[in-house]
């Protein structure tokens, strides 16, 4: 498969100067750049150094691109959860209807973004133009894949829908003070037949016949042809057959009033009539209003071979655009996206996007939907994973370094069944976790679909942060949700230090409603019991008290380093008649010690 | 489906609209002399960066995207190499290599509150690692999963991997492993990989010239056995001067791969030859099919650094020609040039944070597109 070969693009780092070297990190999202010089341990460098933050484009439009990317998420999951089982004609209206919310959810950023005035914008605008161009195309070629027929009319459509400066140019002529006599009426008039819109095409046209008494029946004749041209109808009972006959019945017509000279004497409606009969040059003639050679090819068919079969398409689009562009002029990109789309060749429009459009979302999307309508072939990739899965998980992971957008990342990993979760395993763990919210919504997602080192992971990392802070409480709720025993250890040893240095508790709240999760550790159980002990005692629980503090010891699970202190504690108990606990106490602890 | 003879697409008008990156933000680093590494941490907030000033800078991003520099102070008394960041898991923990012999680590202590309100932050010494007896010129962390663990590289060829058993107390370093490679070391990279069919493995590569030295780069391998590491492959086609190396990210492969920057950028592709690890005694380590994926010499010369994005679908490469390059690999594993940053000596104007690129060039399908779109929302 050839490929469309593109140079790399150049980004200029300035300060930077010839003869250093640049130095670079990865970031997330971005990449910084340094200038340096490498293995010159004798060089001297300039002092004040930058260090550039190189993003990508894409960042600036980031704030209404963000609404097609929300939106479009929101229909990509749509189409996920499409069953299986439906019948295919169900499955095709629902795939159409699909396709035209996602080319909705485009034109809405492009209106958008117009709203904008800025020069940057122009050129994301163009962008979004020609992937909805394209993506029309492949709707009516692809999703919607019209037979013979209703195809013709599907192109109609497309080609209006992407032309519509005719609209503008007519309201401006019949705004005016005379629209017959507009110098743009009849540039109009002949964009209207372009179009195949006979019927607004007749309306223009009168107002002329009105200015134009004498010639009458000319207007009235070119009148009757506009409005006898036959049109396939999908929902009625006429066959194709049928209406080619017609066509052609039309079509004579037509012809015999070009030979009978009947619109000699009138130069416009004769090059009308011309249009009508589908000839080339005339057509070619008016390259400027047609502008594209899809809009040619289209007319060409329209006024040729209405009953053109999908299989011919690519026949016509060739010569089309070899007749439409100049020998100099050098064919586009768009230009060959369009071709491969007529010549139905799915995988090369996809890979041309991706070349030419450096725009994944597109081809990410659209790539999606073909894969559910069965319009992909599976190819064996290197790594075993498929085209779809592999433009969903660089969509995907581009949203991933967007502080809100990530996200939405993760409905895409969910539905890469290849290589879906080792992604956001590696991803999600990048995720800055700024505050505790953020870092439960992260949790969740971890928990939510057994991710279970991840959770590991990043309990441990704010259990760490907490630690650090002196925010043991905070530190000991993160180690227990990371089941992490040895932490937890030392940080309720933290919290036994810092009562035998001030004498008191902090975090009760925590501590005392633990429940089963104190049995973590053996230190954390002892803290647990250690503070029970000391409420019981305020609570003048005295012989629970003594008791507890008597379990403490036999159960081994108070550390050496403590016996003193729970000495201590077990004094006040002797005034309050508990003699007998006390005893015991010191004869266990008298016990270990020789051990 | 025939196809027509494809017309040769120049593509030049619409590369426009695949400007890729642009200078978003330029950040004066106030280094008195050459910075010779810049590190991110984990998350991205922050990153540090180290020079032949002797000393090292951490920096915090804001919220807003701005770079504060909340700590610097001078490490070493020589030209500092390298700068890297620890998993958080362990902390707020930094480590730099330097021409003065010495490995060191750092970590941040929470200060003052008047300290936070200027947004400052100090980070101690807790160990200087003085066992090389020449500079030290790679430090790089193990993957968290073997614990908090160092690995220095040195001039006097050897790697040297420490411990530090209690991760609260970052003060006791333990020299657990001390390789020869007999060759001048200039670069280490872990195999982040901590899926159990892969046991630690690492990558050494030496900046020694002398070509009849065979292979430069280096993979060892830990044996659970022995408990030591061994060396399980020596890549005998790479035989100039390493400057650089890095294991991919592992997304679920079974193979690894591995960029190095010597005369020119390669890629290989590391295959594990033995399936059955149930029958690995301690016959020694992983047999390993070494292929070639990719070479580049597009830099002319020396490349001096590689390195994989955190997805590992792009390597980034750093050459004598002053230029970063960027590689991709398409669906079909075919690696091409995606991107380059090139010094262009231009004064840093007050306007940076605008695509210079894009105002420059506009293609004829922008004017088409213009009158189109002023319609668009007419049809339909």
């Amino acid at each position: 498969m050839e490929e469309l070969d593109v140079e790399p693009a150049i980004t200029n780092i300035p300060a930077a100067s010839d003869g250093k070297h640049l130095g670079f990190a990865w970031g997330p999202g971005d990449i910084l750049a340094y200038e340096t010089l490498y293995m010159a341990p004798g060089a001297k460098g300039s002092g004040c150094s930058f260090i550039h933050e190189v993003r990508k484009d894409e960042d600036i439009y980031s704030p209404i691109l963000r609404k097609l990317f929300n939106e479009s998420h929101h229909i990509f999951v749509g189409l996920q959860t499409i069953r299986e089982d439906l019948p295919s004609k169900n499955k095709k209206t629902q795939f159409v209807s699909i396709s035209k919310n996602y080319r909705s959810v485009i034109r809405a950023c492009m209106e958008e973004l117009q709203q904008v005035a800025a020069s940057v914008l122009v050129l994301q605008v163009s962008i979004l133009l020609a992937i909805e161009l394209i993506w029309n195309l492949c709707e009516v070629l692809f999703i919607d894949a019209a037979p013979a027929g209703p195809l013709l009319l599907h192109l109609l459509d497309w080609v209006r829908l992407h032309k519509g400066d005719v609209d503008e140019k007519a309201r401006e002529v019949l705004q005016s003070e005379s629209p017959a006599e507009h110098h743009d009426y009849w540039d109009v008039v002949v964009s209207y037949v372009l179009q195949g819109r006979f019927e607004e095409a007749r309306q223009m046209l009168v107002k002329q016949a009105t200015l134009q008494p004498a010639a009458r029946n000319m207007y009235k004749l070119m009148d009757t042809l506009l409005s006898k041209m036959p049109f396939y109808n999908p929902g009625g009972t006429q066959t194709l057959t049928e209406f080619d006959v017609k066509w052609r019945h039309w079509h004579e017509e037509v012809d015999r009033c070009l030979q009978d000279n009947s619109f000699a004497s009138n130069q416009h409606l004769e090059i009308i009539c011309k249009i009508l009969v589908g000839d080339e040059d005339t057509l070619l003639e008016h390259k400027e209003l047609l502008s594209t050679w899809y809009h040619f090819l289209v007319t060409r068919l329209l006024f040729c071979h209405p009953t053109v079969k999908p299989t011919e398409l690519h026949y016509y689009a060739q010569s089309c655009m070899t007749m439409f562009l100049d020998l100099r002029s050098v064919p586009e990109p768009l230009d060959s996206i369009l071709l491969a789309a007529f010549e139905f060749d799915i995988h090369q429009v996809i890979k041309d996007c991706s070349i030419a459009l450096n725009n994944w979302w597109f081809v990410a999307h659209l790539t999606d939907l073909l894969d559910h309508c069965k319009l992909l072939q599976s190819h064996n990739l290197h790594f075993g994973s498929n085209l779809r899965e592999f433009l969903l998980l660089e969509y995907a992971s581009g949203l991933f370094t967007h502080h809100s957008l990530w996200q939405l990342a993760v409905d895409y990993f969910d539905n890469c069944p290849e290589f879906g979760h080792v992604y956001l395993e590696l991803q999600i763990e990048r995720v800055p976790l700024d505050t505790e919210r953020k870092a439960l919504k992260v949790l969740r997602i971890c928990e939510q679909r057994q991710m279970s080192e991840q959770v590991r992971s990043i309990c441990k990392i704010m259990a760490m942060r907490a630690l650090r802070n002196n925010r043991l409480g905070s530190a000991l709720s993160w180690s227990i949700r990371a089941k992490d025993a040895a932490f937890a250890t030392l940080i309720s040893e933290r919290f036994l230090q810092d009562y035998c240095a001030r004498g008191t508790f902090s975090d009760l709240d925590l501590i005392d409603n633990l429940g089963p999760a104190m049995l973590l550790s053996d230190r954390l159980t002892f803290l647990v019991k250690y503070r029970e002990f000391h409420k019981l005692y305020e609570e003048n629980r005295f012989s629970e008290a003594a008791k507890l503090l008597l379990s403490l010891i036999t159960a081994k699970i108070a550390p050496r380093s403590f016996w003193m202190t729970l000495l201590t504690d077990a004094l006040p108990l002797l005034e309050q008649k508990e003699c007998n606990v006390v005893v015991y106490l010191l004869l266990e602890l008298g016990d270990m010690e020789k051990i | 489906m025939c196809r027509t003879d494809r017309v040769p697409t120049a593509g030049i008008l619409w590369l426009a609209l695949v400007v890729i990156m642009f200078v978003a933000r330029s950040i004066a680093a106030d280094h008195k002399d050459l910075i010779h590494d810049v590190s991110y941490d984990f998350h991205g907030r922050r990153m540090a960066t180290c020079s032949s000033d002797q000393s090292v800078k951490v920096w915090d991003r804001s919220e807003n995207g701005e770079w504060h520099c909340t700590a610097s102070w001078k490490t070493h008394s020589g030209s500092v190499w390298r700068v890297t960041w620890a998993h958080p898991e362990f902390g707020q923990v930094l480590a730099s290599c330097s021409f003065d012999r010495t490995a060191a680590v750092w970590e941040e202590i929470v200060g003052e509150s008047n300290d936070k309100q200027r947004g400052l932050s100090h980070w101690i010494k807790r160990t200087t690692l003085v066992d090389s007896r020449t500079s030290v010129t790679d430090v790089k962390f193990a993957p968290k999963h073997m614990g908090l663990m160092l690995t220095t590289c040195s001039a006097d060829g050897v790697v040297r991997i420490y411990e530090a058993p209690d991760v609260m107390n970052l003060s006791q370093w333990s020299l657990q492993h001390e390789i020869s490679c007999k060759l001048s070391c200039s670069c280490i990279s872990w195999n982040p990989s901590s899926s159990r069919a892969h046991p630690p493995m690492f990558a050494v590569g030496s900046d020694d010239s002398n070509v009849t030295y065979g292979g430069k780069v280096q993979i060892y391998e830990y044996n659970e056995n022995t408990r030591k590491y061994a060396k399980a492959e020596t890549l005998m086609t790479v035989t100039d001067a390493v400057h650089d190396i890095a294991f991919a990210p592992n997304l679920g492969r079974s193979f690894h791969v591995l960029a190095i920057a010597t005369k020119d950028v390669r890629i290989f592709k590391l295959v594990p030859m033995r399936s059955d690890r149930k029958e690995s005694t301690s016959t020694g380590p992983t047999k390993l099919e070494v292929q070639i994926v990719a070479q580049f010499d597009n830099h002319n010369s020396q490349v001096w650094r590689v390195s994989w994005n955190i997805t590992s679908t792009l390597l980034a490469s750093s050459g004598d020609d002053g230029c970063v390059r960027l590689w991709k690999a398409n669906y079909m594993d075919n690696w091409k040039c995606t991107g380059i940053l090139k010094g262009d000596g231009s004064p840093l104007t007050s306007s940076s944070g605008q695509p210079t690129a894009m105002s420059t060039i506009v293609g004829s399908s922008v004017q088409t597109s213009q009158n189109a779109l002023n319609g668009m929302s007419a049809g339909r």
